[in-house]
């Protein structure tokens, strides 16, 4: 029986790996057909930095159980780093895929490093306390990173905080320049930096979440007094859940900054969160492919199919997902979406986990 | 002197703070949701007082009134439409449908009133009470805080002594035995978010007459904070909305008086941190212990 549970279990898993696998191709294919709008494009990498907030963001709220409101800062950690990593490394000499992998290790290990600093406090918390301390921790990262200067000349990186002059020498450029941000970056990253990452998340997610340590952090979900009275330590657990999933985070928001021309503080707010969140529930908690899924068509949606309402899109956005919501949880309209069209199947099944 | 001003200044921001978070409070209690939308209700209630007294150049009175009428129509066919299906699922689901409310609130409003600011007019007047020297007093934050302090007392005595109230409280303890005494649950829901939204068009005309530009999104951060300074006073608890609300706006004030304009929002959130690592159900935020 167990071992059923666990054959059933890894075919998930490949499958996932399988549609992803697939779906890389198939871009990669077209794209090099040429068959690809330029516009459509230019949206393949934030799509897959999206689609890596949002698997990390699922661990976060779907595996750990703990709802996170300030994701997007640790992404901010990690596009401000990462980017900084690699243009300061502009002139080594080092390759292209050198520069970014340097980018998106050092955006992670900071991100990581950031995940246990808001860790540490935050999972003490419970609830909805812990969850408006994470947005708290958001907004002092964005207003940290919208005061930060740094710069690099040949004595290496200089840094600086709410003053513009950090004093560079002879030769010197800034890099990042305080509410400005980051500018004239070099698009390093790629479709296949996004798809490798995206890879290395599923194979780390998935291998933990069938771990031993897996299954302690999902006890702690499920039941936190049960699962301490039979000795699991709450607070190691959930900080290893937490910072993996910063760490990721960071991994994104590399990935998303050596994709665009300028990248802000600004970027990564609130909304940015919410916008995470809101794949990550829309897939379903604790369901990776789910968010992977979510992820591409709420980012692509706004910017493709509905661009003919032009003005509307938003709006159109908006009710689509408050549609989304009631038919995929409120029993009532799921009723009488069936009693409108007779002939659809009424009994959708779905894999709700509870938060 | 300075030292009044920035501390009056910081009471009657903290009073708009407090009268939206008493929204959020209320409707938490009850419902047990947080209803990220409360923020563009504000955004609502300003533009209609805005319409009525620029717009039609009627009495700021009317406006406020037609403010607080939409508003709290609106909160109740929100409630209705899009919150009353989920009742029974998680909170989550509910957050995420709040949240598609709050993009459809924002985007219509970009689409009817466009996004260029509009300069609130100044209903209140420009004068104020002189309190010698050079410090005065301006008549709109009189009226804010005034506003602020009547709206709590009348809060506490109508959920401490009105059979409506003693209802919505017995519905927010425990909704199955509330029921069971005979108590019309989604009735009580819905008057709460009619409260809820009727305070929000109120701290829309406060906040901006205080801070006058208006465009479609001046809800999202007064929401958010007012949202921060429920938790901080303890969820659920009208003085705890208050009392958080107040401090908020207070050292939101003097922190970018006194440390740095910049990072006034970061050292808010910070003391928020604090606050809840000692006291981690807010200040006055009842410990609820665990069953096993």
């Amino acid at each position: 029986m167990k071992r059923l549970i666990i054959r059933k279990k890894s075919r998930k898993n490949f499958i996932t790996y399988g549609i992803v696998l697939v779906a890389y191709i198939a871009l990669m294919a077209v794209v090099s057909a040429g068959a690809m709008p330029s516009a459509l494009q230019g949206l393949l990498v934030p799509m897959c930095a999206y689609i890596i907030a949002a698997l990390s963001l699922n661990l976060t709220v779907g595996v750990l159980g703990e709802l996170s409101l300030g994701h997007a800062g640790f992404m901010s950690v990690g596009a401000f780093t990462g980017c900084t990593a690699a243009m300061a490394l502009a002139d080594s000499g080092l390759p292209v895929w050198g520069r970014m992998i340097v980018a998106v290790v050092v955006g992670s290990l900071l991100a990581a490093a950031a995940g246990v600093i808001v860790g540490v406090p935050v999972l003490r918390l419970q609830g909805d306390y812990l969850a408006i301390v994470t947005l708290a921790f958001g907004e002092i990262i964005k207003t940290v990173v919208t005061n930060l200067y740094i710069g690099i000349d040949p004595n290496g990186l200089r840094f600086g905080f709410l003053k513009p002059d950090i004093g560079l020498g002879k030769g010197g450029r800034m890099i990042v320049n305080g509410p400005n941000g980051i500018s004239g970056i070099t698009k390093i990253s790629s479709l296949t930096a996004g798809f490798i990452i995206i890879m290395l998340c599923l194979v780390i997610i998935f291998n933990l979440v069938d771990s031993h340590s897996g299954r302690a952090i999902m006890a702690l979900r499920d039941n936190r007094i049960a699962a301490e009275s039979v000795g699991i330590n709450a607070t190691k657990y959930k900080l290893m859940a937490f910072v993996i999933s910063a760490a990721m985070a960071g991994a994104a928001g590399a990935l998303y900054a050596l994709s665009q021309n300028t990248v802000t503080a600004n970027k990564f707010d609130f909304n940015t969160s919410i916008l995470i969140l809101v794949f990550v529930v829309l897939g379903g908690l604790g369901n990776m492919l789910g968010s992977i899924v979510a992820a591409t068509v709420l980012y692509i949606l706004p910017e493709t199919w509905l661009r003919q309402f032009s003005d509307y899109r938003m709006l159109i956005y908006a009710v689509v997902l408050i549609l989304m919501m009631l038919i995929t949880n409120s029993s009532k309209v799921r009723m009488l979406l069936a009693k409108l069209l007779p002939h659809k199947k009424s009994a959708e099944k779905e894999g709700e986990a509870d938060a | 002197m300075s030292f009044i001003n920035n501390l009056i200044n910081g009471i009657s921001l903290g009073s708009v703070y407090a009268i939206i978070a008493l929204g959020y409070t209320m409707v938490y209690g009850i419902a047990k949701m947080l209803n990220f939308a409360h923020g563009d209700i504000i955004m609502v209630g300003a533009y209609i007082c805005f319409f009525v007294c620029s717009g039609a150049g009627l009495s700021p009175i009317l406006g406020i009134l037609a403010a607080v009428l939409v508003c709290t129509v609106l909160g109740i066919v929100i409630e209705q439409l899009a919150y009353k299906p989920l009742r029974q699922v998680t909170s989550l689901a509910v957050l995420i449908t709040a949240i598609g409310v709050s993009y459809f609130l924002q985007n219509a409003a970009q689409l009817l009133w466009t996004s260029n600011p509009r300069i609130f007019p100044a209903i209140f007047g420009n004068g104020g009470v002189q309190l010698g020297g050079d410090l005065t007093i301006p008549y709109k934050t009189l009226v804010t805080i005034g506003a602020c302090v009547i709206i709590m007392v009348a809060l506490i005595l109508f959920t401490g002594k009105t059979r409506t109230g003693k209802a919505m409280r017995a519905c927010s303890e425990d909704k199955d035995a509330a029921q069971l005494m005979g108590i019309n649950i989604n009735s009580t829901i819905s008057l709460t978010f009619a409260i809820g939204s009727a305070l929000a068009a109120i701290a829309g005309v406060l906040l901006c007459a205080a801070y006058p530009k208006l465009i479609p999104t001046t809800g999202s951060m007064p929401g958010i904070k007012a949202f921060t300074a429920a938790v901080f006073g303890g969820i659920g608890s009208i003085p705890g909305a208050f009392l958080g609300g107040i401090l908020l706006g207070v050292i939101e004030i003097f922190s970018s008086a006194y440390l740095s304009t910049e990072l006034a929002n970061a050292i808010v959130f910070l003391v928020l941190i604090v606050i809840l690592l000692v006291k981690p159900t807010g200040l006055l935020g009842k410990k609820i212990s665990e069953k096993v």
